[in-house]
């Protein structure tokens, strides 16, 4: 028999694909950086109770309010860069005299948690409606991609400021007021409605290819359950896709949040929430340049730390792509 | 005789889809339209066409990756056309497949050793031992290092990765496997390395073959019984002698004009007279009426236009040699007459 063109020969255990991905990806030094700095603020976002106890503030109270010379007759900081201080680290807030820094911190798990769960939705039913549509193939694909076209037409900035407030009035007399977890899951089920579909078309592409394989003939000619080549055989070669897709899907859908929370469809006071202190900042940066600094600074880096590790996650797993 | 696994009138048209604005069935791919085969237990059988003739559906159907447009499929004589998949449970494991493309057959996030087992845990075999064990043995059985159980696909040439796709349809012990040109997507130098392998195991572990091949040279020294195919249809069927030396169809004398002779033929003998196929195989869609290799035939006459001649057996051909053809070639020996 010949012997097989092994450099080692004595190497037992071989290389999964995911491994050669990983042994990629950390020595791409930028995507490295970005997943530390991604990582940061979900740290930041999870710990944000523990941080301004540390700090000891507290994000709603109202320091300039409370408390006489920290803010002029006309409600802006009294010291100089928005009033920064030893004891303000990013200044006050303008008019209702709260703490930056909380506020940040605490906007910034907000937002989070928002974008991170309607991300979640829209991956498992991506995953689930372009899998089943490129499995199934026929009248079903037809339905499902007509269904996909049809929510893909509607302009997604829009129907999110359109269709939020309908959904609220789904849930709570337009009356009363809206209790913040009711506006959470709002916007959730809001980001996820018109979310899901790039990744569920993608999907479906690629299970169309995939199932033409032999590998898949292979499994069925032994016996295999369609579920069992659906979770063991194209599942694992989707991976790629799903996680290129959803590391790139997380930020678009943070500032997705945000720009709801800044017309005021989203979350409003007195929650902390990071697209609302933009809205807030764009009232103040005349006089107040130095309040919008903050939150505007924290949003650049998170969207491109996030972009860039989606970038690199994309490369680790597709040498080709590679620039 | 022992019939295995048997193709009674076996036919497959895939629909052709077109019109607008409402897609419909506008034809149909006649792939393979009126097949009959036998493969008896512990033999090797052949099946030899060009590419697009309809051998892979042919495959395919037999071990029910396809549905049957028509006709029947008898696996030891139980009738397992439009058996689903419960029902096939049992005999899925006796009937197992080889694929064309090494590269494609084999799932590249799997290790070899999920790929090999995978047989054993879909039907919850476990030989005694282990899985783990058995398939260790079965990639010595192919020619592999038990050492390779924890390698992924990728890391493997051609060659090996068809043997790991034959220790697969080896897990299941299996007394039929069709075996879908497994050797043309390799190196010439690696063809018959693998062709002694599937050889080997044929005569040590007595399992039936249907060998798929696009030419005769590749079928010669393995199979017992040939089948040659054009347009979804057998055109002669017989022993590998009837086949190689008495052949009565135009088309098989065309294939076997382009077989190279024998390395152990005796003297330089009788150059065998090349017959040059001209024109294209003709679509399958819209099939030519009467015989269907008229179009390419040089004896074709009026006769072959509106009659399609049947599969029996010639006058002077041998019993159970049948060839379809109004003006069978004679039956002497050909030149190449050498096996
Ligand atoms: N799934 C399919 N859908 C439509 N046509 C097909 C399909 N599979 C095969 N065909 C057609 O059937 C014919 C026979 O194909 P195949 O059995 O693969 O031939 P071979 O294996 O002999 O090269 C070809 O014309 C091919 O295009
Ligand atoms: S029947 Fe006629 S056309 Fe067909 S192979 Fe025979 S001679 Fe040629
Ligand atoms: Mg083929």
């Amino acid at each position: 028999m010949p012997i097989p063109s092994q450099t080692q020969p004595r190497e037992l255990v071989g290389r999964s694909p995911g491994q050669l991905m990983w042994r990629r990806f950390k020595r791409d030094r930028a995507g490295v950086v970005s997943a530390y700095v991604v990582a940061f603020f979900f740290l930041v976002a999870l710990a944000a109770p523990l941080i301004s106890a540390a700090y000891g503030k507290s994000p709603t109270a109202t320091y300039g309010l409370d408390e006489g010379g920290l803010l002029n007759e006309f409600g802006y900081p009294v010291a100089p860069n928005g009033g920064i201080s030893g004891r303000f680290w990013f200044g006050l807030e303008p008019t209702m005299g709260r703490d930056v820094l909380t506020q940040l911190v605490y906007g910034i798990r907000t937002s989070l948690l928002i974008a991170a769960a309607a991300t979640v939705l829209c991956v498992l039913t991506g995953v689930l409606v372009g899998v089943t549509a490129g499995y199934l193939g026929g009248r079903t694909d037809y339905f499902l991609g007509r269904f996909i076209d049809l929510l893909l037409a509607f302009p997604a900035q829009l129907s999110f400021i359109a269709f939020t407030p309908v959904v609220y009035s789904l849930f709570v007399s337009p009356e009363k007021q809206t209790p913040t977890y009711l506006r959470v899951i709002t916007l959730i089920l809001v980001l996820w409605a018109l979310g899901w579909m790039g990744l569920a078309r993608l999907l479906r592409g690629q299970v169309l290819s995939l199932r033409e394989r032999e590998f898949v003939e292979a499994a069925r000619v032994t016996g295999a359950s369609p579920w069992r080549i659906i979770t063991k055989e194209l599942l694992p070669n989707l991976w790629t896709p799903i996680l290129v897709q959803s590391t790139l899907m997380l930020p678009t859908l943070v500032t997705a949040e945000a720009g709801l929370s800044f017309i005021g469809v989203g979350i409003i006071e007195p929650t902390p929430d990071w697209g609302r202190m933009f809205a807030a900042g764009a009232a103040y940066y005349e006089s107040d340049i130095t309040y919008i600094f903050f939150p505007g600074l924290a949003m650049i880096i998170f969207v491109v730390a996030f972009n860039l590790l989606g970038d690199s996650v994309r490369d680790a797993f597709d040498p080709r792509t590679k620039r | 005789m022992n019939d295995i696994l048997v193709a009674e009138g076996l036919t497959k048209h895939f629909p052709v889809m077109g019109g607008f604005p409402v897609k419909r069935r506008v034809g149909s791919v006649r792939a393979v339209d009126g097949l009959d085969l036998t493969v008896r237990a512990g033999e090797t059988f052949g099946l030899v066409g060009e590419s697009g003739c309809g051998k892979s559906t042919t495959g395919r159907l037999l071990t029910r990756l396809l549905e049957p447009t028509a006709g029947r499929v008898l696996y030891q004589g139980e009738d397992i056309t439009h058996a689903g998949r419960k029902r096939l449970a049992p005999i899925r494991s006796q009937i197992q497949m080889i694929f064309q493309d090494p590269y494609s057959s084999l799932n590249p996030r799997h290790t070899v050793g999920t790929i090999i087992s995978g047989p054993m845990e879909i039907n919850g075999i476990t030989p005694a031992g282990g899985r783990e064990a058995r398939v260790r043995e079965l990639l010595e059985t192919v020619g592999l290092s038990p050492e390779h159980y924890n390698r992924f696909p990728h890391e493997f040439s051609g060659g090996q990765r068809q043997r790991i796709g034959v220790a697969r349809a080896l897990a299941l012990e299996p007394r039929v496997i069709v075996a879908d040109e497994p050797v043309s997507a390799l190196d010439v130098s690696i063809q018959a390395q693998v062709v002694n392998l599937l050889q080997r195991l044929q005569r040590e572990l007595g399992i039936a073959f249907l060998f798929i091949a696009h030419d005769l040279a590749v079928v010669r020294h393995f199979s017992q019984r040939v089948a040659v195919m054009y347009l979804g249809r057998i055109v002669e069927t017989g022993t590998r002698e009837d086949i190689y030396d008495h052949p009565r169809h135009p088309y098989t004398h065309a294939l076997l004009s382009a077989v190279p002779e024998p390395a152990d033929a005796a003297g330089p003998g009788t150059p065998r007279e090349r017959i040059r196929l001209t024109g294209d195989v003709p679509s399958p869609i819209n099939p030519p009426a009467g015989c269907r290799f008229r179009t390419r035939c040089w004896k074709a006459r009026d006769r072959c236009a509106t009659e399609e001649p049947p599969l029996v057996r010639a006058e002077g051909s041998a019993e159970g040699h049948l060839s379809a053809c109004h003006f069978p070639e004679d039956a002497a020996p050909s030149p190449s007459a050498g096996t």
